[in-house]
């Protein structure tokens, strides 16, 4: 059921795209992970006490439109962004891909992640949780038009903050 | 020439020399910390929640609070409690849930049974016990101290120390400032926490909740996001942001920024962040505030970014956004922070997402501002594994100045928590 929904995109096609975002984040190739996205797409950290709330009435731990998440990408590609500088490792395991929907042009998947992160004189966190997106074709391209990045986590605790893209 | 002193006390003051030291053990120490839970934390006001968060009879809240495992709850008559959360009969907490509804509260070990105002309400076999157990006195135990400021819940583990009010003292006026926002005078805690612990010593917060000596080293990504924004954040030349901003000493070791706003402000100043469409909406706010408050309160409302200390861990940030933060060591080493918004009960959606929007861009543990302090905080802590050969923190910024001339970038106002805490502390055994 999930392989072909609607004869418009296969999970292997979303597959490539998570595993192609998993690599280009981990490498810090942030401008080319931003194209990856649609002009007007959002991206959430919600809450670990909240993780189906609205981020118009709760107050999320991310929530970028996309002006603002351009402007992360520039405060993290600054050596002034001391939070990740130098840069933390992260190595990213996507897992249990599914295509839970399609309305209109919208396609929602959701997927596992563990995110490792590494950084000098700190200690090795590793955020648990699962991605929901909605992915949006453009120009024959499969994109991203939202992601959601939810944490397990009852509490951020020694995950401590959230300064690279999760 | 003796710069730094000689001496072997935590704080070390100066007035003629005009300088002020801190001795780096206070943030490694264990014995330090094993002093400050009995000596600080168990003699002052601290913050347990607001009443916000607690909307109907039966609405609980769990939390620590000076390390206590507290229940925040408010039980069927409507009267809010602060309730140790642990069973009369052998320990065990009784509400293991972060929140919720409850009709009773249920100790799942024996099944001892509490009514929301912490009465015991069944024991299982009570007949086993002798004649002088008395239920009227098993109930759950509450904090000895329980007092409110303008819905501000704040509990005090000693039950001889002075009244919430008087122990607020100056800081009253700066927590009007804030709940002055509402019509109603009712603000409310928004729905979503962060909670993230810190690899640092507590009392670096409180030092860096307050310091605008930071700003440009600490802050710059997001002064240049603000600039990308179109906001002026440019300094008169030879001057740090934020200019004519004063560092305040509200007495009893409470203290607080009061910066002229440049950034922007929910209530009620216009900045290109918050787009067109916004414009006419915040001088609406704005008229109401003149209206109900006068031209100059308005002024003082919307116009000043003002960071409060509640000695000694609640920080009340009236900035870009309002954030109300709390923070409990863990070890000298780590501390727990949790943060909230804080916003008027009349806000409509739009004014909502507007001050939620702001609050993301600074503050939090995913915005441009506080994972750099994180940052800044633990680079401190891990510089303190040589606090035998580097012992001294300066804090002496402003000291040759006239008191009403301390500047938020000077650190007159750091002093005053430190004053504070050395006069609670005692001297050094």
């Amino acid at each position: 059921m999930n392989e072909i929904v609607g004869a418009t995109v296969s999970r292997a096609e979303v597959e490539d795209l998570l595993y192609r975002e998993a690599d280009l984040l981990d490498s810090w190739r942030l401008d080319d992970w931003l194209k990856l996205l649609t002009d007007d797409a959002a991206y959430y950290v919600p809450p670990n006490d909240k993780p189906d709330a609205d981020p118009r009435f709760a107050l999320f731990t991310i929530a970028d439109d996309m002006v603002r998440l351009r402007e992360r990408i520039i405060r993290l590609k600054d050596p002034n962004c001391h939070a990740e500088y130098p840069l933390s490792r992260t190595r990213r395991l996507i897992s249990n891909v599914r295509i839970t929907g399609v309305d209109g042009d919208v396609i929602a998947v959701v997927a596992n992640f563990i995110v490792h992160r590494f950084r000098h004189n700190d200690l090795q966190r590793v955020f648990v949780g699962h991605y929901r997106y909605k992915l949006r074709r453009q120009g024959g391209q499969l994109k991203i038009a939202e992601r959601r990045a939810i944490l397990d986590a009852e509490e951020l605790g020694l995950l401590g903050s959230v300064s690279f893209i999760l | 020439m003796n710069y730094q002193p000689s001496s072997h006390d935590f704080v070390v003051e100066n007035r003629e020399q005009k300088t002020f030291f801190v001795n780096r053990e206070v943030f490694v120490s264990a014995d330090v910390l094993e002093r400050e839970q009995r000596a600080v934390f168990d003699h002052c006001w601290i913050y347990v929640g607001h009443a916000s968060e607690l909307k109907n009879p039966g609405d609980f809240k769990t939390r620590p609070v000076a390390g206590r495992p507290i229940i925040f709850c408010r039980d069927r008559e409507g009267a809010v409690h602060a309730l140790i959360n642990c069973c009369r009969h052998r320990g065990a907490l009784v509400c293991r849930e972060r929140e919720g509804n409850a009709r009773q509260f249920y100790c799942m070990y024996h099944g001892w049974t509490y009514h929301p105002d912490g009465r015991l309400k069944s024991v299982p076999g009570a007949d086993a016990y002798g004649a002088a157990f008395d239920t009227g006195e098993m109930g759950l135990v509450a904090v000895p101290r329980l007092e409110a400021y303008r819905d501000f819940y704040f509990a005090n583990f000693d039950r001889d120390a002075v009244d919430l009010g008087s122990y607020l003292g100056g800081a009253k006026e700066y927590i009007d400032l804030v709940v002055d926002q509402s019509p109603s005078g009712k603000m409310q805690i928004v729905s979503g926490t962060q909670e993230y612990d810190i690899r640092a010593n507590w009392k670096l917060l409180v030092e860096n909740s307050v310091d605008d000596y930071h700003l440009i080293s600490t802050h710059s990504t997001w002064l240049n996001y603000m600039r990308n924004s179109g906001v002026n954040v440019t300094p008169p030349k030879g001057e740090l942001l934020p200019t004519r901003g004063f560092g305040r000493d509200l007495g009893n070791g409470h203290l607080t920024t009061d910066n002229p706003n440049y950034r922007g402000r929910p209530v009620a100043r216009w900045i290109s962040v918050y787009g067109e469409d916004a414009k006419a909406d915040i001088d609406a706010i704005r008229n109401e505030l003149v209206s109900r408050l006068g031209s100059a309160r308005a002024a003082r409302v919307a116009d000043t970014n003002r960071n409060l200390c509640i000695f000694p861990n609640l920080v009340i940030n009236d900035g870009s956004s309002v954030t109300v933060r709390h923070f409990y060591p863990i070890a000298p080493d780590r501390m727990h922070v949790t943060a909230w918004a804080l916003g008027p009960v009349e806000e409509t959606e739009a004014q909502r997402a507007r001050r939620l929007h702001a609050f993301l861009t600074f503050y939090g543990p995913g915005g441009f501002a506080t994972p750099d302090d994180v940052a800044a905080l633990e680079a401190a802590q891990l510089g303190f594994a040589a606090w035998r050969e580097v012992p001294w923190s300066d804090l002496s910024r402003g000291m040759a100045k006239a008191p009403d001339q301390q500047l938020a970038t000077d650190e007159g106002h750091l002093r005053v928590f430190w004053r504070k805490w050395s006069e609670l502390m005692g001297a050094r055994v």
